[in-house]
């Protein structure tokens, strides 16, 4: 269903850490390092109400970029891509519907989460999230990591994008 | 002279590479990873120039570097980002300047993970009231009703209660007959009487701004918080108040009708005043230095005393002297709560003794009331006062060595004292607890004979 690069699905599926780019009203971009998840198809990062001015941005402007590049963070892989695409916060119920989107996603990266869920009462606003998601739209790809060379590009297919 | 100092772009220099982002003429960020040095002296960073993706210069670039470490199968620690913002220069051979306008991040090593959460928990609630507005209805955060009662009224605290009303009771038991519905009750209603009381310190301490000033509170300091994070409302918590309290004075009418006594309506009106007197206006016993004392009051000889009176229908000396270690230990508790505090409540303007005295002085004070709480043990064995199998209480004297050297070492680190502070409630709670086993001996040994 997904159309990104075999390589770059492999970065999503393994990175501890990517870097969410959004634009803030003045036009500056601003990253935030954030845990992606991948369900084969759309990006989802997601974001407690603590650390919600960047879903304040993307409700302004959903224009965003994730960029995989930290091989630390991905298992030693040492590629790299940036995806451009565009954002969508779903904020229904910030207390569990992330649990139903996205949990199933984020505790094959991060076991441990279950053990925080637990001890949810002890941080109640971090459990309470919005989901960011992602329909990527143009891929850069940097095999091997060297962004010295230009990466190859590849763009969402156009029924992907409707 | 550079926008950002050459010490603040040095933090850069602990990260390997850079992601490098600006808004491209379609109007999406792109990213790119790079290899860079820092010039600190002209605040700038020295990028190598990505191939086939050219830094605008004609617009805002933020450059930022991240670190995690990988744990496998829990996640991650050592979290730290930096972002630096500027304008770029036109590449000279293959390295591209980026002029440091200004920066932004976050080191868990220098702000841990709780206090950057407490000190976000504005944003939490603009985010939330935001969304409420869009939708039309209140969106606010929740907790499972288990969880938030327990949040709410503080409940593991209990031991707080359970120790001194126990140990009333089993010396009533040494004194003379048992009425085990008049100890039921009592454990009952002391028990609502403290959540009451927990519950009024918070009402107090969130009006008062000490709870929102507090940025590391910790579980066992910084209270319920339940009102601050927007768990329930003011109205509720007062609500909830009324009825614990109510229910505490029922339960206290119930017994005084079982065992009517002059001395026990006395103690169980001291228990309530010096309860609601504890963070209340007009007195705020806790914000003039004397939370300590009426917190050793309450939980020390009034509830010992009150538990004892409620069966034997009179005063004595032993459960007076019992309630001397137990009541020490207990103000111990909060004394020590109060050092992870100490910022927020100056802040708010509740002169704790912590507040009040110098860290040295903290920690002497706690060594030396930790050691009198044993040393009445003894005093109360050797006068005859109290039977010997309570001097069993002194094998957890070893644990007010391990709190002194914790408050010591971690002074100002509440995550680090966190630990400690755990110790300490277990200090009241083991020497209560071996109290009451010296107690259940001495009323065994009295049995065979």
């Amino acid at each position: 269903m997904g159309w990104l690069p075999e390589p770059v699905e492999e970065l999503l599926n393994v990175a501890l850490v990517g870097e969410l780019t959004v634009v803030r009203p003045d036009g500056r971009p601003v990253t935030h390092p954030l845990i992606p998840l991948y369900d084969g198809g759309l990006i989802f990062m997601h974001s407690s109400t603590l650390f919600s001015r960047k879903l304040e941005h993307i409700k302004r402007n959903p224009r965003v970029s994730v960029s995989l590049t930290d091989p630390v963070a991905m298992k030693g892989n040492p590629d790299r891509a940036t995806i451009q695409g565009t954002a969508r916060v779903i904020e229904d119920d910030p207390h569990s519907q992330w649990e139903r989107l996205i949990l199933h996603l984020w505790r094959r990266k991060e076991p441990a989460i279950d053990q925080f869920l637990k001890a949810r009462v002890a941080l109640p606003l971090f459990f309470e999230r919005a989901v960011i998601e992602i329909t990527p739209q143009r891929c850069l790809y940097w095999a091997g990591g060297d962004t010295s060379v230009a990466p190859q590009v590849s763009e969402a297919p156009r029924e992907a994008v409707a | 002279m550079p926008a950002v100092d050459a010490a603040t772009l040095a933090r850069m220099d602990g990260y390997p590479f850079i992601v490098v982002s600006w808004v491209d003429d379609a109007g999406y960020p792109l990213s790119v990873a790079t290899t860079f040095k820092t010039d600190g002296t002209a605040g700038r960073l020295l990028l190598d120039e990505p191939g086939g993706l050219p830094i605008p210069t004609d617009r805002d670039v933020v450059a930022t570097g991240s670190h995690i470490r990988p744990q496998p199968g829990i996640g991650y620690d050592e979290r730290r980002y930096l972002s630096v913002w500027g304008h770029a220069a036109a590449p000279s051979d293959g390295t591209v300047a980026l002029i440091a306008e200004r920066t932004w991040g976050w080191d868990e090593a220098e702000t841990p993970f709780f206090e950057y959460s407490e000190r976000s928990v504005p944003q939490s609630r603009r985010y939330l009231a935001q969304l409420s507005a869009v939708r039309g209805h209140p969106v606010k955060p929740r907790l499972a009703l288990g969880w938030l009662i327990l949040r709410t009224t503080r409940l593991p605290f209990l031991t707080a209660t359970l120790v001194p009303v126990l140990l009333g009771l089993v010396i009533a038991a040494r004194h003379g007959p048992f009425d085990w519905v008049v100890a039921a009750l009592v454990v009952i209603g002391g028990s609502l009487a403290h959540l009451a009381t927990n519950v009024t310190n918070d009402i107090f301490d969130t009006l008062s701004g000490a709870d929102a000033a507090n940025v590391n509170p910790t579980q066992f300091s910084g209270g319920s918080r339940v009102v601050h994070y927007d768990l329930v409302t003011m109205r509720q918590l007062v609500a909830v108040a009324v009825g614990l309290y109510a229910a505490a004075i029922i339960i206290g009418l119930a017994v005084l009708a079982i065992r009517p006594s002059v001395e026990l309506l006395a103690i169980g009106v001291a228990g309530v005043l010096i309860g609601l007197a504890y963070t209340a206006p007009p007195l705020k016993l806790v914000y003039r230095g004397l939370g300590e004392i009426a917190v050793a009051a309450g939980f020390g000889p009034i509830m010992l005393l009150g538990a004892y009176v409620a069966e034997t229908g009179r005063l004595a000396w032993e459960p007076l002297i019992a309630s001397l270690p137990v009541a020490i230990l207990i103000a111990l508790i909060l004394y020590v709560n109060e050092i992870p505090d100490r910022g927020g409540d100056a802040a708010a303007g509740k002169r704790t003794l912590v507040v009040r005295l110098s860290q040295v002085a903290v920690e002497r004070l706690y060594l030396v009331a930790g050691l009198v709480a044993f040393a009445l043990v003894v005093v109360g064995v050797a006068t005859g006062i109290m039977p010997w199998p309570t001097l069993v209480a002194l094998a957890a004297l070893p644990l007010v060595f391990q709190v002194s050297r914790g408050i010591h070492q971690h002074y100002d680190s509440p995550y680090l004292l966190m630990a400690f502070m755990g110790t300490n409630v277990k200090l009241h709670l083991y020497t209560g607890v071996l109290l009451l086993a010296g107690y259940a001996v001495a009323l065994v040994v009295a049995a065979i004979r």
